[in-house]
């Protein structure tokens, strides 16, 4: 194997181990918000497409780096977004209300 | 720009990422959490978009990404402004986009690179497409039956179990010959295919009420998919985030299983609520006991402690708003109001929390399971809405139920139990509730919107 890649399954194991600490934290009170706002994370997708779209080598790779873009963008407007409105419900206090 | 420097703010955006989940665990600095992932992701594309590839090739470049940009963000907004109760369907569909595009990414790479593959990120390059593409038609079915599109019972055949896994074993016999050989253009089409059709097929036979397993899962699959990606291209920001989404939605996935008490094989290979046959005539001579809405009242009105116990069913009658006039009128009348929520309660994980904070109730009144068991035997009355099978006392005691060891809230631990059914009729897994045959429990027949309405109207007129 590359031993040159090996650096990034040091990365890989150490992000994932990392991120099972973190999710392990988050009160179940936010799960939903959490899935919308790592859905939103996981449109870093863009950084690959956005390549792919702007070098141009073939018209079939520009199409399909195109369309990866606006998928990753719909996750990313979206994604966020969700997460805000979501989070913005969650109340202490009642707010009065009429 | 300085290749360096970009590495620089692709770190920076890492750092972000990871601040955003850890400020997300609690509700006081969540919103700070979401801002940070904000600042992360303009980083990121930030970065990319000045990196020398994307420079070079000058307005041409920059023209296609601009138009992707307007068109995602023109589908994207609309897609966050659903109803709450529309939240899960509309995670499914994101869920799918994210994992299309990663496929497509792959896609893209394999064809570009095809003569100077190294075995090993043709492997990462495999692991991206089939799961990307797989994630892709799963996440458009699960999006189907949430919104109701197809329907929502398990459809099974048989030999249904060997089917799905001889493709899929198949799809990963192509990507293996692949690795060996990228050369074989011809493979592609085929692994592509295989992985539309199998993601397809890992549905049909899941039912409705085990989507917050299937959605987490999928969820954990669209972020292997990233990470895969930063294997082919090279670019430790997306393996980063890429982990943190799959391990987030396999934590989610794992907290589903658990609360329902069954194992992921079970899930996609058990056609749950389609098995189990109840046992005939088991209820014929069973006498529940009924109340009218002004009993009912009477005896909330007199208790000191009231939990409600929430379930998708009170979402399905869009009773939450009725919910929360018959809390603000307990509470003003001094009685204490919380609410259980079961892992469960909704269509993916979390949703119960969302929906009541979305009509207002705050969020200290809602208790997790192990909380909302401690306090019920001290409680006057529990009142259930909407929620069955996880308040059946006999997943604790009756070794032959189907639901047997899952956790479930101890209501019949309370005072009195009230519970707003429409009818006696079980639940999604068929299975008769005993709790409703309890000297202690009061059946309130009727919709759950209706009937809580009709209870807050008691509770105003007594007081005038």
């Amino acid at each position: 194997m590359d031993s040159e890649l090996m650096p990034h399954f040091y990365v890989f194991v150490l992000a994932t181990f990392l991120g099972l600490e973190l999710i392990r934290h988050v009160s179940p009170l936010l799960h939903t918000p959490l899935m919308s706002l790592t859905n939103a994370i996981s449109a870093i997708a863009v950084v690959g497409s956005i390549l792919i779209a702007a070098e141009q080598k073939t018209t079939f790779s520009t199409v399909l780096g195109t369309m990866a873009v606006t998928a990753s963008t719909i996750n990313i407007v979206g994604g966020y977004l969700i997460t805000y409105r979501i989070l913005r419900m969650f109340k202490k206090r009642e707010p009065r209300k009429q | 720009m300085n290749e360096n420097l970009i590495l620089i703010v692709y770190l920076a955006s890492a750092g972000c990422f990871i601040l955003a989940l850890k400020w997300l665990s609690s509700v006081p600095t969540a919103r700070r959490g979401v801002i940070i992932g904000i600042v992360g992701m303009l980083l990121a594309v930030g970065g990319t978009l000045l990196k020398s590839e994307v420079v070079e090739g000058g307005f041409a470049s920059y023209q296609w990404i601009l138009v992707a940009f307007v068109i995602g963000s023109i589908i994207g907004v609309p897609m966050a402004l659903m109803p709450m109760t529309a939240v899960p369907q509309r995670t499914a569909l994101s869920h799918s986009f994210g994992a299309l595009a990663a496929a497509l990414v792959g896609t893209a790479e394999y064809y570009l690179q095809t003569s100077d593959l190294s075995h090993f990120v043709m492997a990462a390059l495999g692991i991206e497409v089939l799961l990307g593409f797989l994630t892709f038609t799963a996440s458009l079915m699960a999006f189907g039956k949430l919104q109701e599109i197809l329907p929502t019972r398990p459809i099974t055949y048989r030999g249904q179990n060997v089917v799905n896994i001889s493709l899929l074993a198949v799809a990963v016999a192509l990507v293996i010959a692949l690795i060996v050989s990228p050369g074989q253009t011809y493979l592609f089409p085929i692994v592509m295919v295989l992985s539309l059709v199998f993601g397809v097929l890992l549905i049909i036979p899941i039912g409705g009420a085990d989507m917050p397993t299937v959605i987490s899962l999928l969820n954990s699959y669209a972020g292997l998919s990233a990470a895969a990606m930063g294997f082919v291209l090279d670019n430790r920001l997306l393996i980063i985030a890429g982990a943190l989404d799959g391990s987030s939605g396999f934590i989610l996935s794992i907290i589903m299983c658990r609360a329902m008490n069954r194992s992921f094989t079970n899930v996609l290979f058990g056609a749950f609520g389609q098995l189990q046959v109840s046992p005939a005539g088991a209820a014929v001579d069973r006498l529940a006991h009924s109340a009218t809405a002004e009993e009912a009242a009477a005896l909330l009105e007199s208790a000191n402690s009231v939990m409600i116990v929430p379930g998708y069913g009170m979402a399905v009658a869009q009773a939450q708003h009725s919910v929360r006039d018959l809390f603000d009128v307990l509470t003003k009348r001094g009685v204490e109001v919380t609410f259980a929520i079961h892992p469960v309660a909704g269509r993916m994980p979390g949703h119960m929390n969302v929906l009541l904070a979305e009509a207002d109730i705050p969020y200290d009144k809602l208790l997790e399971m192990e909380e909302a068991n401690a306090e019920l035997p001290q409680t006057d009355v529990a009142l259930v809405i909407g929620a069955n099978d996880v308040t059946n006392p006999a997943a604790r005691h009756d070794t032959n139920s189907p639901i047997y060891g899952m956790p479930i809230l101890d209501v019949d631990k309370a005072q009195t139990v009230m519970v707003i059914k429409r009818s006696l009729n079980p639940g999604f897994a068929g299975i008769e509730n005993e709790l409703y045959f309890m000297d202690k429990t009061l059946m309130l027949f009727g919709d759950a919107k209706t009937f809580t309405r009709e209870l807050v109207k008691e509770l105003l007129g007594d007081r005038a």
